[in-house]
């Protein structure tokens, strides 16, 4: 007979803790700073939602990050049905300064495909491995793969 | 461009602070789509701070300074709901009673209980407890004969002591009958500042 250890899950208080920093960390270079409050809380609400469903405390930072990388994607997804936010990026013509180093970054990130800026996130600002993306990502490690290098040379195309 | 450009992106443009404003957001909204199973939130008193923890049922469980909160809570997550989150609004009612017990302007409280903590043997003795009014007390013996079971005074104790609702269900107004006071789960000292603070004791 197999024993099996079972950590409890926390309560959501500590979750949110522990994971508020990197879900929003992910969220803001994914969505852009206007959207992501929004992204941010829907990604909780729906890990609330969940929660009493859980019977497993483990790897509930892979579990957040998962949910989060999926809302980032679908938003996209919504927005392209609306109309294009005006200003995610600062507006450059109106400025009287010059557009700063991370404008330009932001503007660049900003123009990615959302799977591809969602992969470039978690390959350049977290450092995780293709298996690691392709698992959050929900796609095989080739996909996960393809979608790093194509976001990766956009951007250097761009800037 | 270098990739590894992004990585800073996030901080220089505050996610840090972000993240704790959109994380303070959390609980109203969790609150308006009903999600919200466990509010808690702490309070300062003349006792040193107290942890209140709040169902939809009512007051669930009061803890004292001298217990540890990680416990409680994760104690809180196995038995009732890992739904877990501090509300100022949610917990609104406890606080504001406890505040007006602590300040001498009530004597007893009109906030629901939630006894779901509470079993056996100790669901007949708190209840008996709670009849106890504020400035009277009564001892291990005279709740062991009110719940039937004249001989029971340690189990009455020990029910006592596993009250998770204390302050609210008055078992501190519970004595020795010899007058001594015996123990409590918040600690000695503040049994008897609680008993001082109804005139019970000088």
């Amino acid at each position: 007979m197999v024993v099996v250890s079972r950590t409890p899950v926390p309560p959501f208080l500590e979750f949110l803790e522990a994971n508020r920093a990197p879900v929003y960390r992910l969220l803001l270079v994914a969505v852009g700073p206007l959207e992501a409050d929004d992204c941010f809380q829907e990604t909780f609400i729906a890990a609330l939602r969940a929660y009493p469903r859980l019977d497993n405390g483990e790897r509930l930072d892979r579990w957040i990050l998962r949910i989060a990388s999926r809302k980032a994607i679908d938003h996209h997804r919504g927005r392209g049905r609306r109309p294009a936010p005006v200003a995610e990026v600062p507006d450059r013509a109106t400025p009287a300064t010059d557009p700063t180093p991370d404008d330009e970054l932001w503007g660049a990130v900003g123009s990615l495909p959302p799977r591809q800026r969602v992969a470039v996130v978690h390959r350049h600002v977290f450092d995780l491995s293709y298996a690691d993306i392709a698992e959050l990502m929900g796609t095989s490690q080739e996909t996960a793969r393809a979608n790093v290098s194509q976001g990766v040379k956009k951007l250097r195309e761009m800037m | 461009m270098n990739p590894k450009d992004l990585k800073h992106l996030a901080d220089r443009a505050g996610a840090e602070q972000a993240s704790r404003a959109a994380a303070a957001a959390i609980p109203d909204l969790a609150v308006a789509n009903e999600l919200l199973d466990v509010a808690i939130a702490d309070l300062g008193s003349p006792i040193g701070r107290l942890l209140v923890a709040v169902t939809r049922r009512g007051l669930v469980r009061v803890g004292f300074e001298n217990e540890d909160r990680d416990e409680l809570l994760a104690d809180l997550a196995e038995r009732i709901s890992p739904r877990i989150l501090e509300s100022r609004s949610a917990t609104d009612d406890v606080r504001r009673e406890l505040d007006e017990y602590f300040e001498r302007e009530r004597t007893d409280f009109d906030v629901p209980v939630d006894r779901r903590l509470i079993h056996g043997i100790a669901r007949d003795v708190l209840v008996q407890t709670s009849r106890i009014t504020f400035g009277r007390t009564s001892t291990y013996g005279e709740i062991a004969k009110k719940i039937g079971q004249p001989t029971a005074v340690r189990a009455v104790g020990r029910a006592l002591g596993s009250n998770p609702i204390p302050i609210v269900i008055p078992c501190h107004r519970v004595i020795g009958a010899s007058g001594k006071l015996t123990g409590y789960a918040g600690g000695l000292d503040r049994k008897i500042a609680l008993l001082e603070l109804e005139g019970s004791i000088l």
